[in-house]
């Protein structure tokens, strides 16, 4: 299998040195060139998981494997788009771009290759452009044109659209399925949205929390584009709806008896 | 009505009243020279080269201490910022230095380089670094860790993470500790000249005092803080107000 999550354990200890167990016996296996959604209410542990894959954070037992190699740190060919877009201010989009690539081409090649990922996110009217002359959204897509850049085997994003307008986020999602098509990257894809992960996945790993566990793990059957096809995706948000409605309830039961002891 | 204007009217009625009061003798010209006195003194001064001596003697001493001491704060603030050890020792000195006014160390340094240059630009030197280095640590402990982990999955680590986006993203704070260490040096520079041989426009403001020459006196005084206004607003708030924009964290 192209990524393998195996028996993933992830305990934090807390300042009082309680023990925090964030993520609980995980087990994934992702196939090449899939676009897979982890979902699940806010605190669950995705953004911990995806750091691991990521190799940003270390996991307290367990193996993550990626293309036969294990993960033990960053590298190139896992890209990573977070929740804020995480330009860096003092460059422009086309160095922000060019910055993964500096060293293993020369600069002409590293700016003609920014330029084709700029096109793909059509932001090349935006060259010369420093992030905070953007909107979000459009900084939102060079970083996605500045992870693709690097030509990754996966594409890990985090809420990549969490923090957007909902227009913007509808018209990115086209772009992003657009784009998944095209290139056939491996996308791991974050969100504590039903509808998002159903409109852009070819499956979605529902995650539980406090452990944070895999409830379910659902194969949409649905064809693309899904816009046309209502009932069915109304009928599968029921779905999960009703397999995180428990884990919901817990969220909220946990918090109100953390107010109640206060 | 714009600032500008507003602040033209307020200097124009200051030196209005100044000249009035003068003119009506509300207070004798031993004790405040008239407008007309201090601008003679400084046509004067300005005609036979001594002020502008003065200036450029300032000047090189002010620009050899602001780039030592912008150098050695940015490197110690750097060693601060990297070494626990360097931070818990050293960074206590430096918060301890910072606290007292640079020109006490003028006695030791005129016994250590004579009366002359050595001596003030010591001073300034010391006036100027540890607010550097203050800002580097914070500037450097700051960074937004969203950006070291960007860099990370991209490859970046060790040194190249260091150079290409720690230092990067702390520009503005590197850019107020600059601002802040030329206004600590600048005022050291001016107590240092105040208290050892010229030339040098602190050194010329003590001998117009001790000659009773008070209009010269005035009118040092008025270039000492034209200068130091100059500098800080056209030259560094500048600077420091285009960076806080790009690096997105002024609208
Ligand atoms: N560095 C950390 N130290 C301690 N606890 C952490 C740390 N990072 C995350 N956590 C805890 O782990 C849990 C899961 O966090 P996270 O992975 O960000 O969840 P999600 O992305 O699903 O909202 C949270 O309860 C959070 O408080
Ligand atoms: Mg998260």
């Amino acid at each position: 299998m192209f990524i393998e999550i195996q028996q993933i354990n992830k305990i934090y200890t807390d300042k009082d040195n309680r023990a925090n167990t964030v993520l609980q016996d995980i087990n994934l296996e992702i196939p090449k060139g899939q676009f897979v959604s982890i979902l699940g209410p806010s605190g669950c542990g995705k953004s911990t998981l995806l750091a691991m894959i990521a190799g940003l954070t270390s996991a307290s037992s367990g193996d993550i494997i990626v293309d036969e190699k294990k993960v033990m740190k960053p590298g190139k060919d896992r890209g990573m788009v977070f929740q804020e877009a995480a330009l860096f201010p003092w460059m422009n989009v086309t160095e922000n771009v060019v910055f993964p690539l500096r060293k293993e081409m020369n600069k002409k090649q590293a700016a003609e290759r920014a330029r084709h990922f700029l096109q793909m996110v059509q932001l090349s009217n935006y060259a010369d452009h420093y992030p905070h002359e953007l909107s979000g959204g459009m900084q939102q897509r060079v970083s996605i044109a500045r992870s693709l850049a690097m030509d990754p085997a996966v594409l890990l994003m985090d809420e990549p659209f969490g923090a957007l307008d909902e227009q913007t986020r509808s018209r990115l999602h086209g772009q992003l399925e657009k784009i998944w098509i095209d290139t056939q990257k491996t996308i791991v894809f974050v969100t504590h949205s039903i509808s998002e992960s159903i409109k852009l996945s070819d499956r979605i790993v529902v995650m539980g929390t406090r452990p944070g566990t895999v409830i379910a793990d659902t194969t949409v059957d649905i064809p693309r584009p899904r816009e046309e096809h209502k009932q069915q995706v109304a009928a599968l948000e029921e779905h999960i709806m009703g397999l995180l409605k428990t884990e919901i309830d817990k969220v909220i039961n946990e918090e109100l008896a953390y107010e109640a002891r206060r | 009505m714009k600032p500008a204007v507003k602040r033209l009217l307020f200097y124009s009625g200051l030196i209005l009243f100044w000249g009035l009061g003068s003119h009506f003798e509300l207070w004798h010209e031993t004790i405040l020279p008239s407008p007309f006195s201090v601008w003679d003194s400084l046509v004067a001064g300005f005609s036979d080269m001594t002020l502008v001596y003065d200036l450029v003697a300032s000047f090189r001493r002010l620009f050899i201490g602001l780039v030592v001491s912008i150098l050695i704060g940015t490197a110690l603030g750097i060693l601060l910022a990297r070494s626990i050890t360097a931070d818990e020792t050293i960074g206590s000195m430096v918060l301890a230095l910072q606290s007292v006014p640079s020109i006490i160390w003028l006695p030791l340094a005129m016994m250590w380089f004579g009366l002359g240059e050595g001596a003030i630009i010591f001073v300034v030197i010391l006036g100027g670094t540890f607010v550097m280095t203050l800002n580097v640590r914070t500037g450097i402990k700051n960074v937004n860790p969203l950006y070291i982990k960007a860099a990370r999955t991209m490859g970046s680590n060790g040194i190249d993470l260091f150079w290409k986006v720690i230092i990067p993203a702390s520009v503005p704070y590197l850019v107020t500790g600059a601002r802040l260490a030329w206004a600590f040096a600048w005022r050291a520079l001016m107590a240092g000249e105040l208290l050892s041989a010229g030339p040098g426009l602190g050194y010329t403001l003590r001998y117009a005092s001790d000659f009773g020459n008070m209009a010269l006196v005035i009118g040092v005084m008025i270039i000492i803080g034209v200068v130091g206004a100059v500098v800080d607003q056209m030259i560094f708030q500048r600077i420091e107000k285009n960076v806080l924009k790009r690096w997105g964290l002024e609208t």
